[in-house]
């Protein structure tokens, strides 16, 4: 899953990269590499900066301070047509008075190619993104469906072979069943090709599917990078934890240290461990996200010693198909929620019952130590 | 009252046809009466023998389309077509830059095309007056001229083709900006972004995607402007005399001054076929592409 350490110079380099709108910072000092042939999505919000980010890349706005290299070249000064970098947008940006063939050859037409070659990579690159050209060639972009209007968007970006792609939430209007599809021909297409893609989603789950790594945004940093097992399993704010996928946040003041493991008082009632990490202070207050499908329900009492535990009553069960989760009210008041795989309610159906008391149970190791609250 | 009615609401409301007769019929009547009619008995008057003192008599004759074709109207009309022709290009030319500034103006626009509009709010009479203020032997033009010292003597600009080509384009130059405009308005700057994404610079963005796909305005200006200047006449009299005939002149003589109301009517039928000639011409031209030019 993870990329190998990079031989060569990252295709795309941001140092300390700034660019404020007025009085708002969009992007406040982020520094990313990204290595070549990878996939890196940008995560993030609506109003996090990932979008003015991926347009600082294609030249569409200059930033205020800070360095951005594409290749190892410095490309501040440069203009978005001087890059070469192609770019998908979410609203397809097809050109509406020209048919699908006029499109995909636009980028060839102005670097003035030779009218039989022009034709010979439309064809390629509509075959590439699985358009049959007898069909589609002399369609105009209003006679297509979104998804197609996005085919042909791709299509005319990467006939010109970039070596980095910029994809602006490219599924974002598409309905689910097709998105599921087209995100595993992107990913197909970025290891057949080797180019670069930059991909830019407010979808957790897209970002995870299909990228090799991610950066998450909060409020114009990035507040974490890394492969999405290391986000998803060890995010490292609370604003990452809640962000990607559901989380069980938990509080309580660092109590003991003993073989590895920090002892912490929950407020109400309680102890739990956690692994020793570097934010612990003797004294200070723990908080960890805990994942709900890595917690487990006994009965009271029936916890395994190394787990935590902590006893509560069952305030709902959820029926989800895949999973179901039961939603526990712990002694103190507060709330977690347990996934358990679903084995089949008609056959097996679970023992738990509303009002029912119960023990949650997890490893210490499953709680993400948080660095913030 | 209030009954009768709910009673012919509820009536309308089940009748789509009576409906739209309903919403269309004030209209079509307007048109009809002072419209159609007005346009079938100059056409009739105009197949018909004059009278001696305005009006027709009964009959049929082509004498006055024949008249038409002589030399010295066909001149008038040569040079009417030149003027309208020329009043549309330099509109489009001055107009298009326009149009383009205030559809990128951001928070200015409602400004600029408030002034693009206030010449509107003064009739065209006292507007075309004000050139000849401007444009005489002491008006303020030569006046400020003479004072830099950049000519000896007035310039002739009154009473000049170039002061009729400049009082039409001043008349009509805001019907170009309008429709342009609008069209420009329209245009998703995305597309334009696109194009630089495909090495387009801005020079060869505007000339392949900004200018194609503000055609329909640049056309529906055109219209605008050409038509109605084919028929002006008040600029011609006013700042070209009465030595530059336009055929509006023409036309208007013929039924004030001439009292030939059959000539005048056949006049008028040659400029509007003339007109509709040209405007059929482009759409047919025009009409497969439609599709792609939304």
């Amino acid at each position: 899953m993870a990329a190998p350490p990079p031989p060569s110079p990252p295709v795309v380099q941001l140092t300390q990269v700034s660019k404020s709108f007025g009085e708002v910072r969009a992007v406040d000092r982020v520094s990313l590499e990204i290595r070549r042939g990878e996939f890196f999505s940008i995560l993030g919000p609506s109003g996090c900066g990932k979008t003015t980010t991926l347009r600082l890349l294609a030249g569409f706005e200059q930033p205020d301070a800070g360095e951005i290299r594409l290749l190892g070249r410095r490309v501040n000064d440069e203009r978005a047509y001087q890059r070469g970098i192609g770019m998908v947008f979410q609203n397809y940006a097809l050109f509406p008075h020209l048919s699908v063939e006029r499109n995909v050859a636009f980028g060839l037409e102005q670097r003035r190619r030779p009218a039989a070659e022009i034709r010979v990579r439309v064809e390629r690159a509509l075959g590439m993104v699985r358009l049959d050209p007898a069909t589609y060639r002399a369609r105009m972009p209003a006679q297509l469906s979104g998804g197609q209007r996005q085919r042909v968007a791709l299509a005319r970006a990467l006939v010109l072979e970039p070596e980095i792609l910029l994809l602006d939430e490219p599924l974002g209007a598409i309905d689910l069943q097709l998105r599921k599809e087209m995100q595993l021909e992107l990913k197909a297409l970025n290891q057949q090709l080797g180019t670069t893609f930059v991909y830019v989603t407010h979808d957790q789950e897209e970002a995870l599917t299909m990228s090799d790594r991610i950066a998450v945004m909060e409020q114009a940093r990035v507040a974490q990078l890394g492969t999405p097992a290391e986000i998803y399993e060890s995010p490292r704010t609370a604003f990452v934890a809640r962000f990607i996928g559901a989380s069980n946040f938990m509080t309580g003041v660092a109590a003991r240290r003993s073989g590895g493991q920090w002892e912490v008082s929950r407020p109400g009632d309680g102890v739990f461990r956690v692994p020793d990490h570097a934010a612990i202070r003797q004294g200070g207050e723990v908080w960890i996200a805990v994942r709900p499908e890595w917690m487990d329900l006994w009965r009271p009492g029936d916890v395994p010693p190394a787990e935590n535990s902590l006893g509560g009553v069952v305030r709902e069960v959820i029926y989800r198909g895949e999973t179901i989760h039961v939603l526990v009210g712990l002694t103190d008041g507060e709330d977690v929620t347990v996934a358990l795989r679903n084995e089949g309610q008609l056959s097996k159906p679970l023992p738990w019952r509303r009002g029912d008391p119960v023990a949650v149970g997890w490893l210490p190791e499953d709680c993400q130590v948080l660095e913030d609250g | 009252m209030s009954g009768a009615r709910r009673r012919l609401l509820a009536w309308l409301q089940r009748r789509p046809a009576a409906r739209a007769w309903a919403l269309l019929g004030p209209g079509m009547v307007w048109l009809v009466l002072f419209f159609l009619l007005p346009l079938v008995i100059m056409a009739a008057y105009s197949l018909m023998p004059r009278g001696t003192y305005g009006g027709v008599q009964p009959g049929f004759t082509l004498e006055h389309y024949r008249r038409f074709f002589d030399p010295l109207y066909l001149a008038i009309l040569r040079r009417t077509v030149v003027w309208s022709v020329g009043c549309t290009v330099v509109c489009l030319l001055v107009g298009y830059p326009v149009a383009y500034l205030v559809a990128r103006a951001g928070r200015w626009r409602a400004v600029l095309l408030f002034l693009v509009v206030l010449p509107f709010w003064t009739s065209f009479l006292v507007r075309t007056f004000a050139m000849i203020f401007l444009l005489r032997d002491g008006g303020l033009v030569n006046t400020v001229l003479l004072r830099l010292g950049l000519i000896d003597a007035p310039l002739t600009l009154l009473y000049t083709p170039f002061a009729v080509l400049l009082g039409l384009v001043y008349g009509f130059l805001p019907f170009m900006i309008l429709p342009i405009y609008a069209s420009l308005e329209k245009l998703d700057p995305t597309l334009l972004e696109a194009a630089e994404t495909l090495g387009a610079t801005p020079a060869a963005g505007f000339r392949r995607i900004t200018f194609p796909l503000s055609l329909p305005g640049v056309v529906a200006g055109c219209f605008l402007v050409f038509i109605p200047s084919m028929g002006s006449f008040l600029t011609a009299d006013l700042l070209g005399g009465a030595k530059q005939l336009m055929i509006g002149n023409l036309i208007q003589n013929q039924f004030a001054a001439a009292r030939n109301w059959p000539f005048g009517s056949a006049a008028s039928f040659v400029v509007t076929a003339l007109v509709l000639v040209a405007v059929i011409t482009y759409l047919r031209v025009r009409e497969p592409a439609a599709d792609g030019a939304r």
